[in-house]
């Protein structure tokens, strides 16, 4: 008796071990009978998570929401494969650097009339100029965020980002194409550049400042604890992130530096492989109507380029908060044009410039 | 070694200690804490076990923590016995080579082992892409074209891990074993099969059980071969920590690990208490 | 024939070994060998020349790490072994209890400890060291500095892998025969004799089982230099991260990277092993 349990428990398991295998891809659900879902990768801290729900909700259709950090590690993930995203939602550069490489899918626009909505300076723009692939999530800028209570005067200059006397007190952006393009504009030089010696130059300047000691440390999402609880005085980061901090901390301050700088556009995309293209537009149409984008940007405090919500933000903030919002907090948010004037947006390099850029990353990491 | 221990040892096992606990106390302590800091003591609240029972996030990573723990370890387990078995039955030319190769997983550094098997399934989903789309069109199938890493390939990862340590857990055990036990079994009108449940598996049984704990503890605790064998899809507990650590971790984290470790230390301590029992009866008995 | 009969028991899982263990380390060689574009190339290992600086610093930092649970660890296993049986039992307990709360949790639970506004450096504020300290030597000092440097991350080091070094050591020791130590006291020998000539010789598998056990985790860690280190102090396992789910991504150098960092480890624990005249299998937990 107890011989046959043992063998029946043996073989269950035996099965058990295969259905495992075969079910290896099975999560992302293969298709039409069952439940319908949809794989979103995105950044951190970058959805009001309620309106998850509220999809859900409403369409039936389940979101596995994952986040990743970067853009190069989001390439990193889906050039080694097996992953199965539907939805990502990559900056400028990357998409361009996607589509080129023939990963993203063409969408299909009729399914998602909300793009309409969308304001037209940010349609057709340089990373996608016929916008057969994407819709636009969220843009701003890149800046420096600092405590006003930790430094004695305030910072306006990229400089602050190299400067020994801030040693151990500033965090350096954990991309190579951020790192190193602060140190271009630093040197104003353009972020665009594909010359050897600028990016070579560009890299001493980060190098020395990090044998210097002024790195305290290198960060992505992990700047928001370490700004919000002053562990540091000095960041590079973006703009909607530190409205976000500044909710946590109110002595920090934030600054697009006189050089100029980054100003970036996050796009949606369906990748080509995805298996749920149909509820992966659906998803992007819900998050670009005027009130998913305007609920968004009341939580995560990057400007939406829809173009109703954008202009109705103030009001919405009034509405929910029984106050005005302070019209320079607005203009962090969405940079006014004379702003942008002064920043330029990463436009995807050559394969020889991207290899450079990785050689150059991996130097500057594995220095002392 | 019969002297009694000093005061400078007992203060130095203390301190150890101490070393162990600190960060533990830390986790537990401001898992009770009224804000997001880590640092800043805000107050006793339980809002955080609150919102863990919500989190469909956090309680889908400790179901598949403790899905894939379990099955890995079951599985390992059982292959893991025969395994050691029919090692421990061959002849030593035979046996050294494949001991060698069932150690690498144990000595090898876990960033290869899990990048290796990223690599291989990648590679085996690719040939199977071209295989499926080839049966597909030729015989009119519905064979998956695309798989994915995820819930299977990061169990076989962890039964791939695991098996040597039951392996490592039941050899000695085999080595104790009378050698003359099966044989005996057998003149006296066992089949083999009969022979193997009655008389080698009890002997070895000790051995197995321990194989079992180890296995499952490993794959409770580990982290780098799931991270480089699930996959997007999937995510066990301590990769969605390590995807926190990356920006902030919520204490809804540090609720749900309290609570793990309350479990396993109420379970010790009846483990122990049960044991200790035994034992002092079995002493009894043994005077009397 | 009964015993081939029971070999035989094995083979589904030489099997299994042989699809899941050897081919996937194969395939690191192949990548290590292969350019972007899949032809054979020796660039990979070319380029790691410029990594040396990684693999001295991973192996130091490794090394120190080892060393320093060694340290701990042998007397304290020594002492745990002298007392009581139920002080032992509590004491295992206590020392396997940390495994089941996760590492990364655990690690990151040290950054608030060391951070310079973290809770070591809020206390020393509290109980006036900073005061004390810039009061006699004039200095300006507000916090240690403790997080984000090397003692960081062997910190880390030491504390995620201590009791892999305990666990095997105490395992052999608690099993000394007491005679032998009895009979050379016995024979006149002193403390210092009988543990350099009976109690160290005896409980060496146990030892060099221990170093294996911490060495190899130490020194291709990636998560305690990313989470203590502040993504600074770059070390073997970072180096192969990046390369395949980090910001650089370039499978084939990290399979090259892998394959190095493998070949010295299996040396090191070779000629170690030789060393200590080894057993098949040291003891484990």
């Amino acid at each position: 008796m107890k011989k046959t349990v043992s063998l029946t428990l043996a073989l269950t398991l035996s099965a058990g071990l295969l259905a495992g295998c075969s079910g290896g891809s099975d999560p992302a659900g293969s298709g039409s009978s069952e439940k319908r879902v949809v794989n979103v990768c995105s950044w951190g801290e970058y959805i009001d998570e309620s309106l998850i729900d509220e999809f859900e909700h409403e369409t039936g259709i389940e979101v596995n929401y994952q986040t990743v950090p970067s853009n190069e590690e989001l390439y990193s993930m889906l050039k080694t494969g097996g992953a199965n995203y539907d939805v990502v939602v990559p900056s400028d550069y990357m998409i361009s650097q996607l589509i080129e490489e023939g990963m993203l899918a063409e969408l299909d626009y009729d399914n998602i009339p909300n793009f309409s909505l969308i304001d037209d300076r940010f349609k057709n723009l340089s990373y996608d100029p016929e916008n057969k692939y994407t819709v636009p999530y969220t843009w701003g800028t890149l800046g420096i965020i600092y405590n006003s209570a930790m430094v004695e005067e305030p910072i306006t200059s990229w400089d602050a980002m190299f400067d020994p006397q801030y040693a151990d007190q500033v965090l350096m952006i954990n991309n190579s194409r951020d790192a190193l393009g602060i140190a271009l504009m630093d040197l104003n030089y353009s972020v665009n550049t594909d010359s050897e010696e600028e990016l070579r130059a560009a890299y001493d300047l980060l190098a020395q400042a990090k044998e210097a000691g002024v790195y305290q440390a290198f960060v992505m999402d992990e700047v928001f604890d370490k700004m919000e609880t002053g562990e540091a005085a000095i960041s590079a980061y973006y703009a909607g992130d530190y409205l976000t901090m500044l909710e946590t901390n109110p002595d920090l301050k934030y600054v697009v530096p006189e050089e100029g700088s980054n100003w970036f556009v996050d796009a949606m995309c369906v990748l080509k492989d995805a298996e749920n293209k149909d509820e992966a537009e659906e998803w992007i149409n819900f998050l670009c109507s005027t009130d998913a984008s305007l609920k968004n940007m009341d939580y995560i405090w990057y400007a939406s380029p829809n173009k109703e919500a954008l202009e109705q933000y103030p009001e919405y903030y009034e509405e929910t908060y029984g106050e005005e919002l302070d019209p320079e907090l607005y203009e962090i948010m969405a940079p006014p044009q004379e702003v942008l004037k002064n920043c330029e947006a990463y436009l995807v390099r050559p394969a020889a410039t991207r290899t450079l850029y990785n050689d150059l990353w991996t130097d500057l990491g594995i220095l002392a | 070694m019969n002297r009694k221990p000093s005061l400078f040892s007992r203060l130095m096992t203390g301190l150890i200690f101490l070393f162990l606990y600190a960060p533990i106390f830390v986790l537990i302590i401001f898992s009770f804490n009224n804000s997001k800091s880590r640092s800043v003591w805000a107050g006793f609240t339980l809002d955080w076990y609150d919102k863990l029972f919500h989190d469909q996030m956090i309680l889908d990573a400790l179901y598949t923590t403790l899905a894939v723990s379990v099955l890995a370890a079951v599985i390992a387990t059982v292959a893991g016995t025969f395994a050691a078995i029919g090692f421990y039955n061959m002849k030593k030319r035979w046996r050294t080579p494949l001991m060698t190769v069932n150690n690498i997983p144990m000595v090898n550094a876990e960033i290869v082992t899990g990048v290796s098997l990223c690599l291989f399934f990648v590679a085996f989903f690719n040939l199977w892409g071209d295989f499926a789309h080839w049966v597909n069109g030729a015989f009119g199938l519905q064979l998956p074209e695309q798989l994915y890493l995820g819930f299977g390939t990061m169990l076989i990862a962890h039964i791939t891990f695991n098996i040597p340590y039951v392996i490592l857990s039941i050899m000695p055990k085999l080595r104790q074993m009378d050698k003359n036990l099966v044989d005996a079994a057998q003149d006296l009108g066992c089949t083999w099969m009969q022979a193997f449940w009655k008389v080698v598996v009890p002997e070895i049984k000790p051995g197995i059980i321990n194989g079992l704990l180890i296995a499952f503890t490993m794959s409770v605790d580990d982290f780098v071969i799931s991270y480089f064998t699930a996959g997007s899809s999937t995510a066990n507990l301590a990769m969605r920590i390590y995807a926190m650590t990356k920006k902030r971790i919520s204490p809804e984290v540090n609720a749900v690990s309290t609570l793990l470790f309350v479990t396993v230390l109420v379970l010790l301590v009846i483990i122990n208490v049960r044991e200790a029992r035994q034992e002092r009866a079995a002493a009894k008995q043994r005077i009397t | 024939m009964k015993k081939n009969k029971l070999a035989l028991f094995s083979a589904p899982y030489v099997l299994w070994m042989a699809v899941f263990v050897v081919i996937p380390i194969l395939m690191i060689v192949v990548y290590a060998f292969s350019s972007a574009g899949g032809g054979f190339t020796l660039e990979n290992f070319a380029r790691i020349g410029d990594y040396m600086v990684v693999f001295t610093r991973s192996f130091k930092l490794a090394f120190i790490a080892t060393a320093i649970c060694l340290l701990l660890g042998y007397p304290v296993s020594c002492f745990l072994a002298r007392e009581g049986p139920r002080f032992q039992r509590v004491a295992m307990m206590l020392i396997m209890l940390p495994m089941w709360m996760n590492f990364l949790l655990r690690t990151y639970a040290w950054m608030s400890l060391l951070e310079n506004t973290g809770l070591l450096n809020r206390f020393f504020e509290a109980i006036g060291l900073f005061d004390l300290i810039n009061g006699i030597f004039g200095t300006n000092l507000e916090y240690f500095k403790m997080i984000n440097t090397q003692g960081a991350v062997v910190l880390g080091m030491v504390y995620n892998f201590l009791p892999f070094m305990i666990l095997p050591i105490y395992s052999v020791i608690v099993k000394l025969d007491h005679r032998l130590i009895e009979a050379a006291r016995d024979l006149g020998a002193d403390s210092a004799t009988v543990f350099r000539r009976v109690t160290l010789p005896l409980s060496l598998p146990g030892v060099l089982s221990g170093i294996t056990m911490v060495f190899v985790p130490a020194v291709s860690t990636f998560a305690i230099s990313q989470l203590l280190g502040g993504g600074k102090q770059l070390l073997l396992g970072n180096l192969i991260e990046m390369q395949f789910k980090g910001t650089a991504y370039n499978p084939q150098l990290g399979s090259a990277v892998a394959l190095v960092m493998m070949l010295v480890v299996v040396v090191c624990m070779t000629v170690m092993n030789r060393f200590g005249e080894g057993e098949e299998q040291a003891v484990m937990l």
